[in-house]
């Protein structure tokens, strides 16, 4: 029962980043701007944060002192997807290029940087946002002691984002026009609506929410940060297009894949998986076989935003 | 008259907007070194610009650094042809590295050049095996190339790791054994003309890759095809186009070029050895950055690799002026970003001066 606990809370450690950046994604994607920048505007969030952190902590504490920093890391991730939109909105460049190099910028930028500050590429911080357990919900029986207890700040917040992201993308007239741009934004556009400028509103929302996730996944799995994320930037893209594109489903979706890579790093703590013996290679490398097989067995079916990746320019008509 | 065009030709070119998105990408790097270490930003960036052309070694490793990444570049260009963005050249390239490697320590037999011919078959075999997984995924199940690619450049880390754990590893040295002498690239008198260096036949096995891939796209049949899919797929499928054979022929091709590009790095014997961490191949991620700043020529590939690696050397010359080798990435991450509008802004030209 205790490993099991255990393993559950360890899923939703790592499934929170997951969801936030894929609800981000979520949000640039339906607005038709591909966002594979995600695993570096993941990783310069998580960087700016856990910097912040490491000059900060003896001054400022405790809860506040993570506030400030994923105020931070929201906006490097918003400064950061900018750049991106820039290219791709304004310039109507090829997506995937420009993300690529912002891919490519980001970790070498976060690991340039601790060097040239610390002489090292690691960045460590004292882990001091860990809430032991919430005044009586972490009585109720089951969820109090998943939800509740030894847990942190960025679950709740992470669940906060998914409902907004919900209300925002089904009850609200800005959501409704954001989908029409992914969908046809030549149709969009004369009906009035600023096709670009909903582009660069969804693209500074996965910004956001992408330096968010960075930070989240740092802050309950390690206490130090070395330029990268293990690629969650790009499992959260394969996250969405498993979600269809659509809150819900990527929620499951994202506990799914935690649950797998919570598997993968404490499998040596399960009784039965330690018996069997396989190499620690196969659990670590499970998350990403299991994506790959989910994509094989839903890709045919899925139904991407119909413009997503077309330059959209209004000029051309 | 024919004296203006000429100019004009010249500004319009696209060696000419190549050229000015490096300058941007080596004026931003220098900013970066003016703020991060100001009193040596001066001699980093000479070091970088100029050091690896006065030192014999570094020329040598010049030639040493270039062939896989003009190979990955050649691979990721290849994919581009017929509109696929091979990222999984990284996850290709370990996977030919590892097989040469293997074949090179265990096959014991041979003990001729032969040996070396069949460590660079076996990591062509396996690079295209591992390429040809996202093209069949995508034409059979229209999973995205992208997506694929990355989760295939996770799982054949993890199995490289765990098959040089299992196979190769050297527990003294903490990273692969060495290859036998017979499995190690020939020279083939190349190191004389450089006086007795390190430099070996991969150069010139990169360089006829290029060539070769310049007329598979030029001038054959199966490179019209390949870039009639990549132009516009309804076209292909009207003038009878095997679209998915094409497709799936296209990123083995593109899976071989990156697998060969890991076994000439890994069988030259120049201090490289396989080693076990969990982190991607970089050669992989540069190969992209060649093949964009080349903007998918395959003979310019040559020379975007040699430039890169002349930056990759410059840059690790840097360290004894404290600045951290990643300083090139960044600076190539800004090439490649500032060259994705640069080119629109040469179309913008080249409309309006008509």
């Amino acid at each position: 029962m205790h490993i099991f606990v255990f393993l559950l809370r360890q899923t939703i450690f790592f499934s929170m980043p997951l969801l936030i950046s894929a609800i981000g994604a979520m949000f640039s994607e339906l607005s038709g701007i591909v966002n594979i920048a995600l695993e570096g505007i993941m990783i310069l969030g998580a960087f700016s944060g856990i910097l912040f952190i490491n000059q900060l902590q003896d001054k400022i504490h405790g809860q506040t002192l993570l506030l400030i920093a994923i105020l931070i890391s929201a906006l490097v991730g918003i400064f950061f997807s900018l750049i991106h939109g820039y290219a791709s909105i304004k310039f109507k460049a090829n997506q995937i290029i420009s993300g690529t190099a912002i891919n490519l910028f980001a970790p070498a930028f976060s690991v340039y940087i601790s060097r040239m500050i610390f002489s090292i590429k690691q960045i460590s911080f004292k882990n001091q946002f860990i809430i032991k357990k919430i005044f009586l919900l972490n009585k109720i029986p089951f969820l109090g002691e998943i939800f509740f207890t030894q847990t942190y700040i960025t679950v709740f917040i992470s669940f906060f984002i998914l409902f907004l992201s919900w209300l925002v993308v089904y009850k609200t007239r800005f959501g409704l026009r954001l989908r029409a741009c992914g969908e046809n934004p030549n149709a969009a556009d004369i009906v009035g609506i600023e096709v670009s400028k909903m582009q660069y509103i969804a693209t500074a929302i996965s910004g956001a929410l992408a330096g968010v996730s960075g930070l989240t996944f740092i802050i309950p799995t390690s206490t130090q940060f070395d330029g990268n994320v293990a690629g969650y930037g790009f499992l959260a893209l394969a996250v969405l297009i498993f979600g269809q594109w659509r809150p819900d489903k990527i929620l499951f979706a994202s506990f799914l894949f935690g649950f797998l890579k919570a598997i993968s790093t404490s499998y040596s703590e399960i009784m039965f998986l330690k018996k069997i013996s396989i190499s620690s290679y196969f659990y670590k490398s499970l998350p990403y076989i299991i994506i790959l097989i989910v994509l094989i067995w839903t890709s045919k079916n899925t139904k991407p935003p119909n413009a997503l990746g077309k330059i959209y320019d209004s000029n051309e008509n | 008259m024919i004296k203006r065009t000429k100019v004009k030709e010249i500004f319009l070119s696209d060696f000419f907007f190549s050229c000015s998105s490096v300058l941007i990408g080596l004026f931003i790097g220098f900013l970066i070194m003016l703020l991060t270490n100001p009193a040596q930003s001066i001699a980093g960036i000479l070091t970088i610009l100029f050091s690896p052309m006065i030192n014999l070694r570094d020329i040598e490793q010049v030639l040493n650094i270039a062939p896989s990444i003009i190979l990955t570049g050649l691979s990721v260009c290849f994919a581009n042809k017929i509109g696929l963005f091979n990222i999984g050249s990284s996850g290709q390239f370990i996977l030919g590295a590892y097989f040469a490697v293997w074949c090179g320590v265990k096959i014991n037999f041979i003990n001729n050049s032969l040996h070396f011919v069949l460590a660079i078959l076996l990591s062509i075999i396996f690079g295209a095996f591992c390429g040809s997984i996202p093209g069949i995924l995508k034409a059979f199940y229209n999973v995205n190339e992208v997506i694929s690619s990355i989760m295939i450049n996770y799982i054949s880390m993890y199995l490289v790791n765990f098959m040089i754990k299992k196979n190769i590893f050297d527990v003294t040295k903490n990273h692969s054994k060495k290859i036998l002498d017979s499995a190690v690239t020939p020279k083939l008198m190349i190191d004389n003309f450089f006086f007795g260096s390190s430099v070996n036949l991969n150069i010139f096995i990169s360089i006829v890759a290029a060539v070769v891939i310049y007329i598979i796209l030029e001038k054959t049949l199966f490179g019209f095809e390949i870039k009639t899919c990549g132009f516009n797929h309804y076209v292909a499928r009207y003038i009878g186009i095997n679209e998915k054979k094409i497709l799936i022929l296209t990123m083995t091709i593109s899976g071989a070029l990156s697998g060969l590009g890991g076994g000439l790095l890994y069988l030259s014997n120049t201090g490289n050895n396989l080693q076990v961490i969990d982190s991607l191949a970089q050669e992989g991620f540069t190969g992209i950055s060649v093949a964009l700043l080349a903007s998918n020529d395959p003979i310019v590939i040559i020379f975007s690799g040699l430039f890169i690696a002349y930056l990759i050397v410059g840059g690790f010359n840097t360290q004894i002026y404290n600045f951290a080798p990643q300083l090139i990435e960044i600076i190539t991450a800004i090439i490649i970003y500032s060259s994705t509008f640069i080119f629109l802004i040469k179309k913008y030209f080249s409309k309006n001066k008509k």
